[in-house]
């Protein structure tokens, strides 16, 4: 197994008497890209400022290889950030921002001439040193505060949704770049975003949060494929999520209507959410499917089409690349593999 | 452009108020008065280059000069503390910093007056602990005193609302990057802080510079500084084209420090005046 580079042990945050962490466990390997997700509020940039010592957990400790690092000021980390709105100093030129930590580190002229030139090299911004950092786009600006960050050539880098303020296009680019960094580096990245696919794209490790717990840790493939509680999977992508009940081993009820699963270990007659992918609902045109229903309405979204469909108990949301018209009867089915049986959630 | 007549008053007062004054002082400064009229003349402007006259400008300036060093001594750190996030009772503090400009500025001067007397309260406490009374009053320290208390405010604002701008994950970036408190002030906080340490040269310098009811209150009757001059100029000599041509060494003398200031300020937005 991997070394691990940082680990959380029972951290917990309360600012103002509102608890935003809530007992955070966590380890991450060398090398890694572990992706934080959530929505906003869930406490996934607090956990990243804590790793950067930007707040203090109000119980628990942060190690770094193994060493206690908690009451360490940022400064004395062998971690650097890339913030969300880039903070780059507006009072010195492309090649002073970048060159700023290592001016600390009191490194000699030409090196650091030689370490910009590389780091500049490295994001695709070649001969920008002397521009003013106001006079870049936003997507040049984020690369910047990435270079920044790297050229001190960090253990861990820290991105706290670094790419949420670009637009689509450029934002699709970025994740391909950074993952290419990551990479060619090897550096141990820790990503905070409440973007799902991003995630699913660029992480070797997920750790979905919610009110401050931890709800999943998995690899994309895991998280998508086997999600371990409807929140993850309605997060994670779109889902059905349908109330049943577990008759016995591999073999669920709802709809009103009995389903062969893949999933053992519940009790007899447990209630449970059974979640289905948009993706994985079959559509026939005629009555040979389990469920019948109505085509409610039809949308176009460029690789497929996404249809509701109104059974007597449940709308479902179905993907498919064929198109059934609007208020056509139809059936579907879904494969015993492609039903996913969780726990009911508690709250 | 069609809301454009909706400027026109302004520009009327300005034109009435603030132009054909200018004028005035202009052609005053450049003309005396004869029997029949006004005639051209340097002479006023000649009368200004005697020794004595240069002696009350370079002194105003000198006062001016380290009235501002000691408001900015003062007022950064206040407008530091003031900005900082840690401070709760922010509000209140900028309360007591806005205060003392409610009041009167004349009426807040003879305060000083009755402090600094030779009979007054500082002496007084002083007399207690057998301290014979020291002269406070009308001496350059006075001036000084009394300019800085006048004008700090109008140093620690225009700071503190450049340094409450700054956006803390700047500073943050900057302890990321490996900078202890002082190196993030030295290299960030105070580079970023300029453009309101330049507007608060220039707010406190240019009122002291022309002050005469400072230096008359609290320098005394025989205290000159170039106001003092101007304003004995109109009020009692009576010689309103020598007044003006001092104005008018002074508006340049302004002028060239409000230029070499902005062309140290290339971060404010527009507007300058070079």
């Amino acid at each position: 197994m991997a070394e691990h580079i940082i680990e959380l042990v029972d951290i917990s945050k309360t600012f103002d008497s509102t608890e935003v962490l809530k007992t955070i466990n966590l380890y991450i390997r060398k090398n890694e890209f572990l992706t934080l997700l959530g929505p906003s509020g869930c406490g996934k940039t607090t956990t990243l400022r804590i790793i950067g010592g930007f707040e203090q957990p109000t119980t628990g400790k942060v190690l770094f290889e193994g060493k206690d690092i908690t009451s360490l000021p940022p400064y004395k980390r062998r971690v650097n950030t890339v913030f969300q709105r880039y903070a780059l100093f507006s009072h010195l030129s492309v090649e002073e921002n970048i060159a700023f930590g290592l001016k600390i580190k009191k490194l000699d002229k030409a090196t650091i001439k030689e370490k910009v030139r590389n780091a500049l090299k490295l994001v695709n911004l070649e001969g920008y040193e002397n521009r003013s950092v106001d006079s870049l786009s936003g997507g040049q600006q984020q690369r910047i505060a990435i270079a920044r960050a790297l050229v001190n050539e960090p253990d861990v880098l820290l991105l706290d949704e670094p790419l949420g303020a670009l637009d689509l296009k450029l934002r699709q680019d970025m994740q391909v770049e950074l993952k290419r960094m990551q990479k060619q580096l090897g550096i141990t990245f820790i990503y905070v975003t409440h973007d799902q696919e991003e995630a699913l794209t660029m992480s070797d490790t997920i750790v979905v949060m919610k009110d401050g717990l931890i709800q999943q840790i998995g690899t994309p493939e895991d998280i998508y494929n086997e999600p371990k509680n409807a929140f993850v999977a309605d997060f994670i992508g779109e889902s059905n999520i349908i109330p049943g009940i577990m008759k016995k081993d591999c073999l669920v009820e709802f709809c009103n209507t009995i389903f062969d699963c893949v999933d053992k270990g519940f009790g007899v007659n447990e209630p449970v959410d059974v979640v289905i992918r948009p993706e994985d609902v079959e559509i026939y045109p005629d009555d040979s499917g389990k469920l019948q229903g109505i085509v409610e309405s039809v949308t176009f979204k460029g690789v497929h089409y996404e249809m509701i469909i109104r059974t007597d108990s449940f709308a479902f949301t179905a993907h498919n690349t064929l198109m059934f018209p609007q208020n056509s009867k139809v059936s579907i089915s879904v494969a015993p593999d492609n039903i996913h049986i969780m726990k009911k959630a508690v709250n | 452009m069609k809301r454009r007549f909706l400027a026109y008053p302004y520009l009327l007062w300005m034109l009435i108020f603030i132009v054909v004054p200018l004028l005035l002082v202009l052609f005053y400064s450049f003309t005396t008065a004869t029997e029949d009229g006004f005639a051209f003349t340097l002479d006023n402007f000649k009368t200004f280059m005697q020794p004595i006259y240069l002696k009350v400008l370079w002194r105003s300036l000198a006062l001016a000069a380290i009235s501002t060093i000691v408001c900015l001594i003062l007022g950064y750190p206040a407008a530091l503390i003031l900005s900082s996030r840690q401070m709760s009772r922010k509000s209140f503090l900028l309360f007591l910093f806005v205060l003392p400009m409610w009041m009167n500025f004349l009426l807040r001067t003879y305060a000083w007056l009755t402090l600094l007397e030779k009979n007054g309260f500082i002496n007084t406490i002083l007399s207690v602990f057998g301290i014979e009374p020291i002269q406070l009053l009308y001496n350059d320290g006075a001036v000084v005193l009394g300019m800085v208390y006048n004008f700090l405010p109008f140093m620690v604002l225009p700071i503190y609302s450049v340094l409450k701008k700054i956006d803390p994950s700047v500073i943050e970036a900057a302890e990321d990057l490996g900078a202890n408190q002082v190196t993030v002030f030295r290299k960030v906080i105070f580079p970023l802080s300029l453009p309101g340490v330049f507007s608060g040269i220039s707010m406190v310098f240019m009122p002291a510079v022309t002050t005469f009811v400072i230096s008359r209150l609290l320098g005394g009757g025989q205290y000159m500084l170039i106001g003092n001059l101007i304003e004995k100029q109109f009020t009692a000599v009576y010689d309103w084209h020598f007044g003006s041509a001092v104005s008018i060494v002074m508006m340049v003398i302004i002028l060239i420090s409000m230029g070499i200031l902005s062309k140290y300020d290339n971060d404010r937005e527009g507007g300058g005046l070079w």
